[in-house]
């Protein structure tokens, strides 16, 4: 009868165990709100960390005990977000679209290239080695790093080499702020029109030799504004958002060089035809 | 003797890239003429960049401090010329981006001859003073790195230092500009490593030269006295001997540790040109103002290795060497393992760069890549022990942060991964950018 000894000791062992298990199980018990489970299947899943938050459920734990408003999501549509709204019995709140905007407008055809770039396709690859090629050392590199990262398939680079955001597909979650190794992208809300698209900390002749379309610091933007709108710091107009209802598009007719846009729908249009002889090559 | 140092031939792992130092190794230094502007970044060693002294108008001599060092991990700058201080601000790098410079016009009626400088009294100094000479020199590291050398000399209450090694390593292919150094100036490298030497009361002097510079190794052994504490050992041909910690494991087969610094081993490594450049200032008084660049590369009409004041325009000095081929695609700042393109031939010469390489076609092409076939071969090239393979798809999938669980930031980036692939994976690259990002990582707004 001895071989029934080890499985005998290990059915006893098994069932001791198991007992603890089940008794600890019905005793120490943590009771989780049902509705954060069912919040968070109503959330869209991504989690893009657009609304400051890890991820969706964490999000859904905060809106359970009423921390945050279901629009704090950029990524779920108005229905989804008046369900939760209504699922939760709380305020939706409002929120803005917003989206993301490059500090940069300077594609192929208008900014100047030094030299050519012919390692992999990445533009912090390119940033590291030698800046990239391009004359300008602020501007977007349009190699596609923002592209990749994107986790909405919102960005295409377009044949002037920069990146196309597609307002309906950008949920403004920090992916391509965090790609960006010239630090470009910036989320706005997409009812502010009045746009400066360049972000070279240079002046006058020095910043317009690296590219046609880059802001000279004349200052006409900010005459031709409504007082107080707009203001210079440094070398760049700076657009105070908070008085944002009275810009108008008069600030931008005067523009010598195009880098302050009034910009309605998507920032970059896909150009055809494009000047080949815009890239000025030094020898 | 440990009976296994007789199978112990150099450093564990690395590569063996062509040597291609023909073009210019019996070719003795010259001296380029003066240029009309020389420009100086301020910051051309590691750490903070110096803090100019001097304002527009104002006119300086050769070898005049300009600017002083702005933090202990800092260095001092001296004007490589006599004339005057024509623009401070901003100027674009040999890395494309605009750093903070001071332009130098030369004064074209000056003779352009350095003072006779005082030799300093070296013996009589403490090791304090003497480390604030050296910052008072502007000496950095002049293999490449232009690590300010006073910080390595400031030696840590209860460490050592038993041997001072003197690197000639040079491993890198087409640069001949340490091995031109031995050949031409061997007695101020061996002053110069007596004055290192007996200031960090090390033992013996160690200098560690490749097999392939024999004519450096015959300069030298004819220049060392019987009873010098100085050895001199000829190293098999490998790259990255020239690494600190590469050339420490050949010569003493000691490994430094991960994050610990060759004085945690008791030995101090310095680059030849470096020592000399210790020899000039304390014998001659002459700060760091010139250094010698190789000109080099198939496309260069007339390679050479020349002694270029500081600030000279790569522009002149490819002028010099008889203008670029037309064959011309590339030129690159440094030797062609590590050396980075250069995005305007206006920019300047600086401490760290050794060499100048102009490319053609042949040389920069990209062989088409393909897929990762897990050969190995770069984990058996890679001298820190480091998985390169890994790290590349890591940084291809943007898992920067899952990176440094992979020790990324011990790599140097020497580029063995990449010379051994077969698969033609731009390993380094890859991992160069996982670096980047790594160290520019802002917080992610909420």
């Amino acid at each position: 009868m001895s071989f029934l000894i080890a499985p005998a000791i290990m059915v006893g062992i098994g069932l001791f165990f198991g007992i603890i298990l089940a008794v600890s199980h019905r005793l120490l018990r943590v009771e989780e709100d049902p509705r954060i489970e069912a919040t968070n299947g109503m959330l869209p899943g991504t989690n893009c960390g657009a609304c400051g938050q890890p991820g969706c459920l964490p999000f859904a734990e905060k809106l359970v005990v009423g921390e945050l408003e279901p629009s704090k999501c950029t990524v779920a549509s108005a229905d989804d977000i008046e369900n939760i709204a209504d699922y939760l019995q709380i305020d939706a709140g409002r929120q803005e679209k917003l989206v993301a905007r490059l500090r940069c407008g300077g594609g192929k055809a208008q900014a100047h290239q030094i030299a050519e770039y012919h390692g992999f396709e990445g533009c912090r690859a390119a940033a590291v080695a030698s800046g990239g090629g391009k004359g300008c050392s602020w501007g977007c590199l349009g190699l596609y790093d923002c592209e990749v990262a994107c986790t909405f398939d919102a960005i295409r680079i377009n044949s002037n080499g920069l990146p196309q955001v597609d307002i309906d597909k950008c949920t403004a979650c920090p992916d391509c702020i965090n790609a960006c190794p010239r630090d470009l992208f910036e989320v706005v809300p997409l009812s502010q029109k009045l746009y400066v698209q360049c972000s070279i900390p240079l002046a006058g002749e020095a910043a317009t030799s690296l590219c046609a379309v880059a802001c000279d610091a004349c200052g006409k933007c900010v005459v031709d504004a409504s007082p107080g709108l707009i203001r210079m710091e440094n070398t760049l107009p700076v657009i105070d958002y908070s008085t944002n209802a009275v810009a108008t598009p008069e600030a931008v007719f005067r523009c010598a060089t195009d880098s302050i846009k009034w910009i309605e729908g998507n920032q970059f249009q896909e150009q055809e035809n494009l000047p080949i002889g815009g890239q000025k090559k030094y020898a | 003797m440990n009976p296994l140092r007789l199978f112990h031939k150099s450093f564990d792992h690395g590569v063996h890239p062509a040597h291609l130092k023909e073009q210019t190794c019996d070719l003795p230094m010259q001296r380029v003429p003066f240029v009309k502007e020389y420009l100086m970044p301020l910051g051309q060693n590691l750490g903070a960049p110096s803090k100019s002294i001097v304002q527009i108008g104002q006119r300086v001599r050769k070898g005049e401090l300009i600017a002083e060092a702005a933090a202990f991990v800092s260095t001092t700058l001296h004007s490589p010329v006599t004339g005057t201080i024509k623009e401070i601000g901003d100027f674009r790098n040999f890395d494309g981006n605009f750093v903070p410079a001071i332009k130098i016009e030369a004064d074209i009626y000056a003779t352009q001859q350095s003072d006779a400088g005082n030799p300093i009294e070296w013996q009589s100094l403490s090791i304090d003073e003497f480390i604030q000479e050296v910052q008072n020199a502007g000496i950095v590291g002049m293999g490449g790195a232009a690590f300010p050398t006073h910080v390595k000399f400031a030696i840590p209450e209860g460490k050592k230092i038993r041997y001072l090694l003197i690197n000639g390593a040079e491993c890198e292919p087409y640069l001949t500009n340490d091995h031109r150094l031995m050949i031409e100036r061997p007695e101020d490298l061996l002053m110069g490593a007596e004055i290192v030497r007996q200031k960090l009361g090390a033992e013996e002097t160690v200098i560690g030269v490749e097999k392939n510079k024999p004519e450096a190794i015959a300069a030298l052994r004819q220049h060392i006295k019987p009873g010098d504490p100085v050895r001199l050992v000829p190293l098999h041909v490998k790259y990255p001997q020239g690494a600190e910690k590469m050339i420490i494991k050949t010569i003493f087969n000691r490994e430094v540790p991960a994050g610990q610094l060759p004085r945690d081993v008791e030995v101090n490594v310095n680059n030849v040109s470096t020592v000399v450049a210790i020899a000039d200032y304390f014998e001659r008084g002459r700060p760091l103002i010139e250094r010698i660049v190789t000109v080099s590369g198939p496309g260069i009409t007339y390679p050479a290795n020349l002694i270029v004041p500081l600030g000279t325009p790569v522009r002149e000095l490819l002028r010099f060497c008889g203008g670029l081929t037309d064959a011309t695609q590339e030129v690159i700042m440094g030797g062609p393992m590590m050396g980075r393109p250069i995005a305007t031939l206006d920019s300047p010469i600086t401490k760290g760069s050794s060499g100048i390489l102009a490319f053609t076609a042949a040389e920069t092409s990209r062989r088409k890549e393909y897929p990762c076939i897990s050969c190995g071969r770069c984990v058996e090239a890679c001298p820190y022990f480091l998985n390169p393979a890994r790290l590349a798809r890591l940084s291809r999938a943007r898992l920067f942060d899952e990176m440094v669980n992979y020790n990324v930031m011990d790599c140097v980036e020497c580029g063995c991964c990449t010379f051994a692939c077969p698969s033609a994976i731009p390993i380094v690259q890859l991992i160069r950018t996982g670096k980047d990002d790594l160290r520019t990582r802002k917080e992610t707004p909420a």
